[in-house]
């Protein structure tokens, strides 16, 4: 079977997964990542850092600096206790730049939390937002008078929703159904990458900006559903910007989620040039801790096909969706290494009765403990192995999708495992 | 608004009784403070019992369910699905009671055949290995949905008034006489007032809450049954364990997935209603003797009803009658007043011909029940419960702007759309709720995450919903599928959970937004 050696092995391709290998092969290591990259189209395509604390109150955050300080000293086992400003600052400017390269530009404001509307009509305090979308935060914050444009057939997305849902908030807002450009007119539209490459072509661009054209009148922004093209999405945005005469917003929508697709093809674009050698279509079948120190791995699609010997892992492989973490009836558990998993003590306290519960669900918290340098804790409380580092949703004590610091996390512990990991090898 | 008889609580019992009198030329109002079969009738076995459950301990209420049973299947072939049925035992299970079955079968007029262990295996092989005795009975499974939803249909055809979405909350007494009843709109908080000759407390589990208002008294007990729905369908026909009756006995199929259950708990009130992680784990530990496949399949959700039964608290709740009671409050004081309670889904129809039978008789109608012999009509509304249809009218009709709202279980747009007409005037506006209790939206895999949304966006695009109330709509629907997940969320059905909470937290915030309906 082929063998491949390397320094890093990268288990995961999820927001984390692709942000350690950018980091570590930036460092000069060699990096194999393995990993099925399904969470993307889950990706809203914002990164948020952090922004609600305490959870059971509702305290929402405009500075998530001071989130995180509040977060480190009232939860003292949140992983972003294991990491300072300036390595989440660093590791965001590196991520930032490599996808730059692949022409997603991210905005934020003043390095505070921004505002913007999502496709239920909520609105959502986040990070650093994709340029595509970076028009719709002045638009909400100065109350101009929009334009929001939905299609017919995309039944996720309703232009006439988000107006109702915002009507106080956001008076001046009109709405408009239009077909979707092309061949489709009336059938099933999904969010994703066909109907992405469809709309942006330039032909039905120009259509589709003549039919919004009559009604702008007197909006100062048109917003539409993320689906502004996949490749050079900012490139789209801005010619369809020049058609209207007015700005143009994209509204973050639930899966398959565009601008996630978006962050997927920059990575896989961009990672191997910067030497990382991908196996995406790929598991980790098996991992065997080798005597001499290091892993051995079984890879492959069903059955093993490759073999690759690593000194070191960085383990992003996820929570339950992406089989980081597995659980039966009776317990949560590690499945490739089987770790000690952190978990309320019986299933009847994994979930609170109410699916909104302020206080979140204990099985969020669930998860693997670390030490300082991310190395998940054995059952004596050692790191489990020399150089076995953990990042990203996997680490216990965290609450992403509460606490709103989903990609922050994944990027700061990726970051942090990577230094560690690599202070080690010197 | 006035009227001769106000029905009150639509489940079977109500909506079985306004189409009852509705067919002896009685007007009638019926109100219901939630939705069709929003309790107990909507939350149980779907199990047309035979009568056999019930042969050792009470073999008239066993002849009763066989003879229902029968008209039924004659009357209503469209919401049971006669599937046959397997009681069968296993090492360990009392062996007497398995010898003296077929023979209690044969006194209540059950028709019941042994069948060999390599027979009973070939028709469910997901029975356990050793199997002491094993008996096939006519069993059969029912839709009660379905029912309830066609019951009603034909009562509005045939002149009576439904009233969704309105409770109860006092009544006008005069000389021992209602004279009139204040019902509540539960959305818009509206009074409306029914003046009426006669009221019917059918509120089920609620019937002691509707008499107090009137200053009568019913003596319930609330026992909570809890049930969980695979994810396949996992047996052929009906399997049932030949035992006494206790805890984890019956796995019934419903069309695409099996239902097992049930336990038995009293609970304080029927409000307190919810399946718990402990009452799952102990069925499944009951059944797996039997059925060892429940150990390993995938679940969807689970549910729980409350069944009232008539007696006082203290004791076992299965020793108590699953008897139907028929009350009329002359006793009370009050004399044009009857409740109707207890009973079962089995025998629902001769629990409307009994009452209606009082009530015309107070009335003095003499008209006779027909429900015995008249074929309840099928409408088409009513069939988008039934598993499969609406993907083969959308297919037949290969109309490709007819979205399709749940990709679980295919439903269509047209569909959506049809509920909505058919509910028009009978409630100020439908809710995700509505679609659930009339199709099968939301009851697939993804428990309403995508579904909900997509026709909550359906609602605001129709001009259903104002405001930010379709996102109060949206966490109530979700709330209500949380409350089934909760105790079986492990495996596949964690990870759906995990996606719904990265959606509907994650990116769009819904618990920071104000506003939930209690469930």
């Amino acid at each position: 079977m082929n063998t491949i050696d390397c320094e890093l092995a990268v288990i995961g391709a999820g927001m984390a997964g692709m942000a350690a290998a950018l980091f570590a092969a930036k460092r000069g290591l060699e990096v194999v990542q393995i990993g099925r990259p399904l969470g993307f189209s889950y990706a809203s395509g914002l990164f948020d850092l952090m922004a609600v604390h305490p959870v059971a109150a509702g305290k929402t955050w405009e500075d998530p600096w001071a989130c995180i300080e509040a977060v480190v000293r009232e939860i003292p086992r949140h992983p972003y206790a294991k990491v300072t400003k300036d390595g989440i600052q660093t590791a965001l400017t590196e991520l930032e730049s490599l996808l730059k390269t692949a022409g997603l530009c991210y905005r934020s404001q003043d390095g505070l939390n921004a505002e913007l509307i999502t496709a239920a009509g909520t609105v959502k305090k986040t990070f650093k937002i994709p340029q595509t979308m970076w028009p719709g935060v002045a638009a909400l914050e100065n109350r101009h008078p929009c334009l929001l444009v939905d299609f017919q057939g995309l039944r996720e997305f309703s232009a006439r929703q988000i107006a109702a849902v915002c009507q106080n908030r956001w008076p001046n807002l009109r709405t408009i159904q239009l077909p979707f450009p092309g061949d489709h007119a009336g059938r099933e539209i999904i969010t994703g990458e066909i109907s992405a490459r469809t709309i942006a072509r330039p032909e039905n661009l120009a259509a589709l900006a003549r039919a919004i054209r009559p009604h702008i009148r007197d909006a100062q922004a048109v917003g539409f559903p993320a689906i502004l093209g996949l490749e050079e999405a900012d490139r789209v945005v801005a010619d369809l910007e020049n058609q209207l005469g007015a700005a143009v917003f994209e509204i973050p929508t639930g899966p398959p989620s565009v601008p996630g697709l978006r962050l997927l093809e920059a990575f896989s674009r961009q990672l191997p040039r910067q030497g990382v050698r991908q196996f995406l279509a790929h598991h980790v079948l098996a991992v065997k801790p080798q005597p001499a120190g290091g892993f051995r791995l079984e890879v492959g699609g069903g059955w093993a096909e490759q073999i690759v010997r690593s000194r070191g892992i960085i383990l992003a492989t996820g929570r339950f969706l992406g089989n980081g973490l597995q659980a039966d009836y009776l317990g949560i558990r590690e499945p490739l290494f089987n770790l000690p998993v952190f978990q309320p003590q019986v299933r009847r306290q994994w979930h609170r009765m109410k699916f909104f519960d302020p206080q979140g669900h204990p099985a969020n918290r669930a998860g693997l403990e670390v030490d300082r340098s991310f190395r998940p804790l054995n059952a004596a409380g050692r790191p489990a192995f020399e150089k076995l580092h953990a990042a990203g949703s996997i680490l216990a004590h965290q609450d992403w999708t509460r606490m709103k610091c989903g990609t922050g996390l994944a990027v700061a512990t990726a970051f942090g495992a990577v230094k560690a990991f690599a202070d080690r090898c010197k | 608004m006035k009227t001769q008889v106000l029905i009150i609580g639509g489940g079977a019992t109500g909506t079985g009784l306004a189409r009852d009198l509705a067919l002896r030329g009685v007007r009638c109002i019926l109100c219901e403070k939630s939705d069709i079969n929003a309790g107990a009738s909507g939350a149980n076995h779907g199990y047309l019992h035979s009568g056999a459950r019930y042969v050792a301990k009470d073999p008239a209420t066993a002849k009763e369910c066989w003879e229902e049973s029968l008209i039924l299947k004659k009357v209503a072939p469209q919401c049971i699905e006669e599937t046959g049925g397997l009681w069968v035992a296993v090492q360990g299970d009392d062996e007497k009671y398995a010898a003296d079955f077929p023979q209690l079968c044969r006194r209540s007029g059950i028709p019941v055949q042994a069948v060999t262990p390599e027979e009973a295996h070939r028709r469910e092989p997901n029975l356990a290995e050793k199997i002491i005795a094993a008996y096939a009975v006519p069993e059969a499974a029912i839709d009660p949905f379905r029912l309830s939803c066609e019951n009603i249909q034909h009562a509005v055809e045939l002149g009576t008034m439904l009233l969704r979405g309105k409770k109860v909350v006092e009544f006008k007494q005069k000389n021992k006489r209602i004279e009139a009843a204040h019902l509540l709109d539960t959305r818009s908080g509206e009074q409306t007032v029914v003046e009426t000759e006669m009221v019917v407390n059918a509120a089920g589990a609620w019937a002691r809450q509707v008499a107090a208002l009137a200053g009568a008294r019913i003596n319930l007990v609330f026992s909570k049954g809890t049930l969980i729905i695979t994810h396949h369908r996992i047996c052929q026909g009906v399997v049932m364990r030949l035992r006494p009756p206790s805890d984890g006995d019956a796995l019934i199929p419903g069309g695409t997935v099996s239902i097992f259950g049930t336990s038995s708990m009293s609970i304080d009130s029927p409000d307190e209603c919810y399946p718990t992680v402990a009452e799952v784990d102990h069925i499944i530990g009951q059944g797996a003797a039997l059925l060892p496949v429940l150990e390993q399949t995938r679940y969807i959700r689970a549910y729980a009803g409350v069944r009232p039964l008539i007696g006082l608290a203290g004791g076992d709740d299965r020793a108590l009658s699953r008897d139907m009671a028929l009350i009329d409050h002359s006793a009370d004081g009050v004399e044009n007043f009857i409740s109707i309670t207890g009973g079962k889904l089995t025998t629902y129809r001769l629990m409307a011909e009994k009452t209606a039978d009082l009530v015309c008789q107070r009335l003095g109608i003499s008209t006779a029940c027909v429900t015995r012999t008249a074929p309840l009509p099928s409408s088409p509304v009513c069939r988008w419960t039934e598993p499969a249809f609406a993907p083969k009218q959308w297919l037949q009709k290969n109309d490709p702007g007819d979205l399709i709202m749940c990709e679980c279980e295919l439903v269509p747009q047209s569909a959506v759309n049809d509920i909505i007409r058919s509910i028009a005037g009978q409630t100020d506006g439908p809710k995700l709720m509505t679609l659930l209790h009339h199709s099968r939206l939301g009851r697939g895999a993804c428990q309403g995450t995508f579904c909900g949304i997509r026709a909550l966006a359906h609602f605001y695009n129709m001009n259903k919903v104002a405001g930010d109330e379709g996102l109060t709509d949206l966490k109530t629907f979700l709330q209500h599928r949380w409350k089934g997940q909760r105790p079986i969320l492990w495996g596949a059905q964690l990870q759906q959970a995990e996606l719904a909470e990265a959606l509907h937290c994650g990116l769009f915030g819904l618990e920071l937004q104000p506003g939930e309906s209690p469930v």
